[in-house]
């Protein structure tokens, strides 16, 4: 396998609050990791650090052999890299299709192949019954698929998911994990912040925890769920 | 010479500049509280000048005599203008609150002429030509008479919302409306009060200019621009910023036309006011 | 395929409306009447023109008066001195206002929301104080357009408004089908995208820098173009009547009264407000009693308080309410 993101001694400062300290990890090509941590841990800060939303204090990203570090989101998506964000965030004025149809042109700007694209992506997800809706008018669940859908036009290598499974019933989780293993199929490495265990803890190869900015463990999610450091992050939560 | 020349531009700078503060005040309220721009904050000054001139010339009371009855009318009008226009587009795109404003600041000129007519009109009261010479330093005293006013006003306002009670329920709504809803503040009449406010603060600043600025329907205009610099320097909110801010825009309005000429003051002053804008969005004294 | 039925419909519109602009002036015959037909269609053009970059990209700009004024000013200066055709003019005038505006925009794009406004504002108003003192361009007296002979090459017409007519109909015609490209090519979707969520456009891949340049570029080019026709028809300009931020408030206002973002929306808009503007001061303007200016302003409150999404949203709401039962039955 080769190595797809590396992230070393990464640190991020708000002021005085530190969001994320000497963090580093690596992500192997077609892998899943979870990131998981109580809340204010910092995830979704390393996720917008990664993404390009913020310019790390400190520290380096790597992807595929190459220094991204501080690179604008912008170019990150031209690189691969594609995230969902945790408060979903869909184009309100544009329908369904049109909004996955934006993800697609980051790859061909024609009008007539982004649809073909984006149609195949709202398939992929679940949602090819949905495209002349407007965003608005979806359920929680389902705006949180077009997000993936959005986010998969763009033929990323890497998927960084923020919380996608917040908020959803057994039967939606259930579905969630099985896309997310089909995304894996298809040779895309997943990045996922999650709060809900039983989603992540199958599918994750590999798992880090972080607790107040730091990361306290690292490993196989049955390695990780025998950790005292964890459990004991967790449950002083 | 030439030091005494400077030190009299200065100081006239320091004088207008404490009245363009005022005028801000007002308005950087009502943004900071609401986040609202308020376009027709310079009709508020302009009624509040039509107010001291009517009374000056109906009953002759001096518009001094008259400020608190002014302060009051406008207060109500801050009040009305919230409860019938306001309300109702606090969650409407930008666009269509900017053309709200926008629209008010076009109807209470049209009412202005309609009722008063598009007349310049002027104020002779007892200290209107009144001089002081100070220092070899000379000073209209209707400037200096404002000057003083507005320090005061502007003063009693940052009293009001920093040692009172009320003045910290307007503050904590302008931080995080929801939040203060929470702990029991209402939204809704917080923001009538801003509006109340920031109407009778322009209404000071009309009143203490009335005695030396001609008054018209537009006069408005001669403001709004200023104060809109002023309330960008200081910080979106922030009332002692908006004090400092003013002299300084004041100032370099005031000393920038005397060295380039007085046709620049204008592109000066909004010069500064991109300058600003783009190095520290923030504001000049606006927290980060 | 549903949408075919529609679509017939409105090309259909669309070619009545085209047939009724056409021969309109050979019926309105009124010179003052042609200029009230003329004014329409300019500020149509000029919305149209406003609504890529405020519309359509969401920066609500008010100081595109520097863009007209930029127009008006270039095709005149270059008419003046170099004998240039205010045809070339009139593209020149477009060029130099797009590089301005990119020049412009480039630190303003920072600025979100009314702080990007009001630096607009700024930049128009510091724009009128330089050209107001600036002597070679004409200052504070302003510029005539030079007495060439008569006819199209120069478009310059003393004798009858028709032929501006036809030109301010085509520049509309221009504006709207580049519109109708822009909205249906990758531009349109990337423009949407930055106004609904700048940070998804920007993890979408989309440099919202780049992206906001494009909009003001060519919103600014159109919106130049506007300012040359203005010289020629009114063979006169100054600060005054070609850099006013009331003319700004206006192109942003057409739209915002039409519909924002919507293709006809300024069309509608200016339609409206210039037969407004237009009744009102035939009524009331002479008075000097401001009347015109209160019923004016009253109209600005109601639709910015009641019609926010302007005249195309409310025809649709219309639309909606009747095509419901229809369905169902
Ligand atoms: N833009 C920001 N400015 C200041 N503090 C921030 C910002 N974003 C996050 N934080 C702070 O950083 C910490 C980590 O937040 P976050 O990364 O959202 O945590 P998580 O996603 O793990 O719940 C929190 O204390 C949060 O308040
Ligand atoms: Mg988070």
């Amino acid at each position: 396998m080769s190595r797809l993101l590396v992230v070393e001694n990464l640190g991020k400062r708000f002021g005085g609050l530190a969001a994320n300290e000497a963090i580093s990890f690596e992500l192997q090509a077609g892998q899943i990791v979870g990131l998981i941590g109580p809340n204010g841990a910092g995830k979704t800060t390393l996720f917008n650090c990664i993404a390009g939303f913020y310019q790390p204090s400190e520290g380096t990203i790597h992807f595929l052999g190459k220094d991204i570090t501080g690179h604008a989101s912008a170019q990150m998506a031209h690189l691969g890299i594609a995230r969902t964000f945790q408060i979903v965030r869909s184009f309100g004025s544009l329908t369904v299709l049109e909004n996955v149809m934006v993800g697609a042109m980051l790859r061909n700007k024609g009008v007539g192949a982004a649809r073909e694209r984006a149609l195949a992506a709202l398939e992929f997800c679940g949602l090819a019954g949905r495209i002349a809706m407007t965003a608005s008018n979806l359920t929680v669940a389902e705006q949180r698929r077009l997000e993936l859908a959005r986010a998969l036009a763009t033929e990323p290598k890497l998927l960084l998911l923020d919380e996608i499974m917040a908020g959803l019933t057994p039967s939606e989780v259930h579905e969630a994990v099985h896309l997310i293993k089909e995304i894996q199929l298809r040779g895309i490495a997943c990045l996922i912040v999650e709060h809900v265990m039983e989603g992540i803890m199958p599918i994750a190869d590999h798992m880090i925890v972080l607790d107040y900015g730091r990361k306290i463990a690292e490993g196989t999610p049955a390695e990780i769920s025998r950790n005292p450091a964890v459990l004991a992050a967790y449950l002083g939560e | 010479m030439t030091g005494e020349i400077l030190l009299q531009t200065l100081l006239s700078g320091v004088l207008i500049g404490l009245i363009y503060a005022l005028v801000a005040v007002g308005l950087t309220m009502i943004f900071g509280v609401m986040d609202i721009v308020n376009f027709a904050h310079g009709e508020f000054l302009m009624f509040g000048m039509y107010s001291s001139f009517w009374l000056f010339s109906l009953f002759a009371l001096d518009p001094l005599i008259t400020l608190p009855l002014t302060v009051l009318m406008l207060f109500a009008l801050g009040l009305v203008v919230y409860q019938l226009v306001i309300k109702r587009i606090i969650n409407a795109p930008p666009l269509s609150q900017i053309f709200a404003t926008f629209g008010m600041m076009i109807l209470f000129r049209g009412l202005a002429q309609f009722f008063w007519k598009p007349d310049f009109r002027t104020i002779e009261n007892s200290y209107s030509s009144g001089k002081v010479v100070f220092a070899g330093l000379h000073f209209g005293l209707p400037q200096i008479i404002a000057g003083v006013g507005a320090i005061l006003a502007t003063g009693a306002v940052w009293w009001f919302i920093n040692r009172t009670r009320l003045g910290a329920a307007l503050e904590a709504t302008a931080q995080d409306k929801d939040a203060a809803q929470l702990m029991g503040i209402p939204s809704q009449r917080m923001f009538a009060l801003a509006w109340g406010i920031g109407a009778a603060c322009a209404g000071v600043a009309g009143v203490l200019l009335s005695s030396f600025f001609p008054i018209f329907p537009e006069v408005g205009a001669n403001f709004i621009l200023i104060a809109f610099v002023v309330v960008a320097l200081g910080g979106f909110g922030s009332v002692s910023g908006a004090f400092w801010a003013g002299i300084i825009v004041g100032v370099v309005e005031v000393v920038g036309g005397f060295l380039l000429g007085p046709e620049y003051k204008m592109a000066i002053v909004l010069s500064l006011f991109l300058l600003v804008l783009l190095v520290r969005p923030q504001g000049l004294m606006g927290r980060a | 395929m549903t949408a075919h039925r529609p679509n017939t419909r409105r090309n259909a519109t669309l070619a009545l409306a085209l047939a009724v602009a056409c021969i309109l002036p050979l019926v309105v015959t009124s010179p003052s009447h042609q200029n009230f037909l003329i004014l329409i269609l300019m500020f149509a053009q000029v919305g149209v023109a406003w609504n890529i970059l405020g519309g359509y990209a969401g920066q609500v700009s008010l100081g595109h008066v520097a863009f007209f004024g930029i127009g008006a000013y270039t095709s005149t200066m270059l008419f003046i001195h170099a004998g240039i055709s205010p045809w070339l003019g009139m593209l020149a005038g477009g060029l130099v206002s797009s590089c301005f505006a990119v020049a412009i925009g480039w630190p303003c794009f920072r600025l979100k929301g009314h702080y990007f406004s009001m630096a607009t504002i700024a930049v128009a108003e510091i724009l009128q104080v330089l050209f107001t003192n600036w002597e070679s361009v004409g200052g504070a007296v302003g510029l005539n357009v030079p007495l060439a002979e008569q006819g199209w090459a120069n478009m310059v017409f003393n004798t009858s408004k028709l032929p501006y007519y036809y030109i301010a109909l085509g520049l509309l015609i221009v504006t709207l089908l580049a519109n109708w490209a822009i909205e249906r090519s990758f531009l349109g979707y990337y423009f949407r995208a930055i106004k609904d969520e700048p940070d998804a456009a920007s993890s979408l891949g989309i440099s919202l820098t780049r992206y906001k340049l494009v909009a003001i570029a060519i919103s600014s080019f159109f919106t130049a173009l506007g300012g040359s026709f203005y010289a020629q028809k009114e063979l006169y300009i100054d600060p005054g009547s070609v850099l006013s931020t009331s003319l700004s408030i206006k192109m942003a206002l057409v739209t915002i009264l039409g519909g924002v973002g919507s293709l006809f929306g300024p069309v509608l808009g200016s339609t409206l407000l210039t037969s407004i503007e237009e009744v009102t001061r035939q009524a009331f303007g002479g008075s000097g009693m401001g009347t015109d200016l209160i019923l004016y302003a009253a109209i600005i409150i109601v639709v910015a308080v009641y019609y926010p999404t302007g005249i195309v949203g409310w025809l649709r709401q219309i639309r909606r309410r009747y095509a419901k039962p229809e369905a169902r039955g």
